[in-house]
């Protein structure tokens, strides 16, 4: 079946989502990513979404669902990328992605993780939402 | 107003959600809609899609090219003969759902528009029509 | 369907005569634009053209057939010069429509016929006047297209994105926003944030008299959209007169870092991105 690749890179994951996802390979990116939270002991996940022409609903939810289950994985995510017209569409059509992570490209996302895994570690990290 | 183009593509699963945008994007590069516009008009088209796919259980969206003076613009109207929508005032709200979703699409998609139509009835069906001008 | 009338023939033949003719016609016109293009440039133009009437002409007057295209492309190009030189409409359409009194005159003097004359003055006069119209229409869609182009430069020019440090872009905005225009400012800065990577753009209001709901709320799009991008704005310059609107206007703007100057901005902005390059790159706006 086809899959969506997860890289490991140190402590973080990375999801670069390359196609036109239709529904049921974002459910399945979302089942795997939470299998491989646990299974490679990750802190982080980064999902570059900067080949994607669009974000709907169905997408954007599913990437709210990742937060989520990350968090209760003690895992951040941090959504890298997206396009300014996609980022357009996306207020317009309502969604804001509230407690979601957000960084212009891979390298800044990597290093908010970073930042967020420091600032958890000294104990007074606060969670975006 | 004249029609440059028109073609019917059905929606019975979840690869016709993405031929549906697929296509979108083609006719709205081809009526020169500027990166934003073909965003939105493809987002809402996906939108719709999907709520033909889930709610209406299948059916098909008729897609148009037109043009009035010089503006050009896309319609798309998309057509099921599911359950219907009770309450159509309820369903345009922001985030009212039946399903788990986030309740969005219909409102959504008609702020991504320029024209927004629905017409639905309890046991016979919904249809949605969509345009957006350039 | 007209007979293959006299006009087709006698262009030919009196060639030479009928361009004399015209270029003295334009010369003498007041129409005539001395500043703006030279008596050879016209000339020239003049003989190009009947060139290619003369040769259009021989297989009908149906300005329609293609036959007749290189006559209306040469029409564009011309017209789309005169249009970029200043020339207005019936400037520009003079060039044809003083064509038919020099065709008139050998005409008239070649067909001895009544019958013959009427149905060719009528063929010639019916045919100039569509090129004319042709031109008239061609300057108009020029014209418009040209006020376009300006348009948009003027509003890409009056949002200009300027970067005032490393990771930091400042945008401040003149004048009245309106729906249109804000939309562009919104397009160019985050199309300017993918470019240079800025963390933090700053958006000043300063030179904006005043904010109506929809720039307010397009101004709040725009910072909900960089958000998303992984970008934060901070909007400065918010005068009490429009703080005050946008508190009747029920606006929200309790989630976005708002400084009274586009200094005081510049040093939060200063302070954050520091912050991230070397202890923290966490501490973003909360929200
Ligand atoms: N074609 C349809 N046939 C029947 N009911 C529909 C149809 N389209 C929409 N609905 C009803 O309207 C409600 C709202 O639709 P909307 O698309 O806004 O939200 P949603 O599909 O539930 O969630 P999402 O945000 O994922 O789109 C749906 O939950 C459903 O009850
Ligand atoms: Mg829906």
């Amino acid at each position: 079946m086809e899959r969506i690749p997860i890289l490991k890179m140190g402590r973080f994951l990375l999801v670069t989502v390359q196609v036109d996802m239709h529904d049921r390979l974002a459910m399945t990116l979302q089942d795997d990513l939470t299998g491989r939270i646990v299974k490679d002991r990750a802190h982080g996940v980064l999902i570059d979404i900067s080949s994607l022409e669009i974000v709907d609903s169905f997408i954007g939810r599913m990437i709210g669902n990742i937060a989520s289950m990350a968090r209760v994985l003690d895992a951040e995510t941090v959504v890298v990328g997206m396009r300014p017209a996609v980022a357009i569409t996306l207020v317009e059509l309502g969604l804001s992605l509230p407690g979601v992570r957000t960084a212009l490209n891979v390298d800044r996302g990597v290093e908010l993780l970073k930042g967020c895994i420091e600032e958890r570690a000294q104990g007074n990290g606060h969670v975006a939402g | 107003m004249a029609t440059l183009r028109d073609e019917i593509y059905p929606i019975r699963s979840s690869d016709d959600i993405v031929k549906v945008r697929q296509i979108t994007r083609e006719w709205a590069l081809m009526q020169t809609f500027s990166l934003v516009d073909q965003t939105k008009i493809v987002t809402a088209a996906s939108e719709l899609a999907r709520n033909t796919l889930e709610h209406g259980h299948g059916g098909e969206v008729r897609i148009q090219a037109l043009q009035e003076g010089s503006r050009r613009g896309l319609r798309l109207t998309f057509v099921d003969q599911g359950p219907g929508i009770p309450d159509l005032a309820k369903a345009l709200q922001d985030g009212f759902t039946t399903g788990n979703g986030m309740g969005l699409g219909l409102s959504g998609s008609k702020r991504l528009v320029n024209d927004f139509d629905i017409h639905s009835e309890t046991g016979k069906g919904t249809t949605v029509m969509i345009a957006r001008w350039k | 369907m007209e007979k293959r009338t006299k006009l087709a023939e006698i262009v030919k033949n009196q060639h030479d005569v009928i361009l004399n003719d015209w270029v003295e016609f334009q010369l003498n016109a007041t129409t005539l634009r001395r500043d703006l293009m030279k008596e050879s440039e016209l000339r020239e133009q003049s003989r190009e053209f009947l060139g290619l009437f003369t040769q259009a002409v021989q297989s009908g007057s149906d300005i329609g057939e293609t036959i007749w295209k290189p006559v209306k492309d040469f029409l564009g190009q011309i017209t789309r010069s005169r249009v970029l030189l200043g020339f207005t409409p019936s400037e520009t359409a003079t060039f044809i429509f003083s064509l038919k009194q020099p065709l008139f005159d050998v005409i008239r003097a070649a067909v001895k016929d009544p019958k013959d004359l009427v149905a060719d003055l009528w063929t010639t006069t019916t045919l100039l006047d569509k090129l004319g119209l042709y031109v008239m229409e061609l300057h108009q869609q020029n014209r418009e297209e040209v006020i376009h182009r300006q348009q948009e430069e003027l509003l890409e020019l009056s949002t200009p994105v300027v970067q005032l440090f490393e990771n930091i872009l400042a945008l401040p905005l003149i004048g009245t926003l309106d729906s249109a225009r804000t939309q562009v400012v919104m397009e160019n800065l985050l199309q300017r944030i993918v470019e240079t990577g800025a963390m933090i753009s700053i958006i000043d209001i300063t030179g904006v008299p005043t904010v109506d709901t929809l720039v307010a709320q397009h101004l709040l799009k725009t910072v909900a959209a960089a958000r998303l991008m992984g970008a934060d704005c901070i909007i400065s310059g918010i005068r009490p007169q429009i703080a005050q609107t946008i508190v009747h206007l029920g606006v929200d703007l309790s989630e976005v870092t708002t400084k009274a100057t586009l200094a005081d901005a510049f040093m939060i902005a200063l302070q954050r991105t520091g912050a991230t390059v070397t202890k923290s790159a966490a501490t973003k706006t909360k929200g």
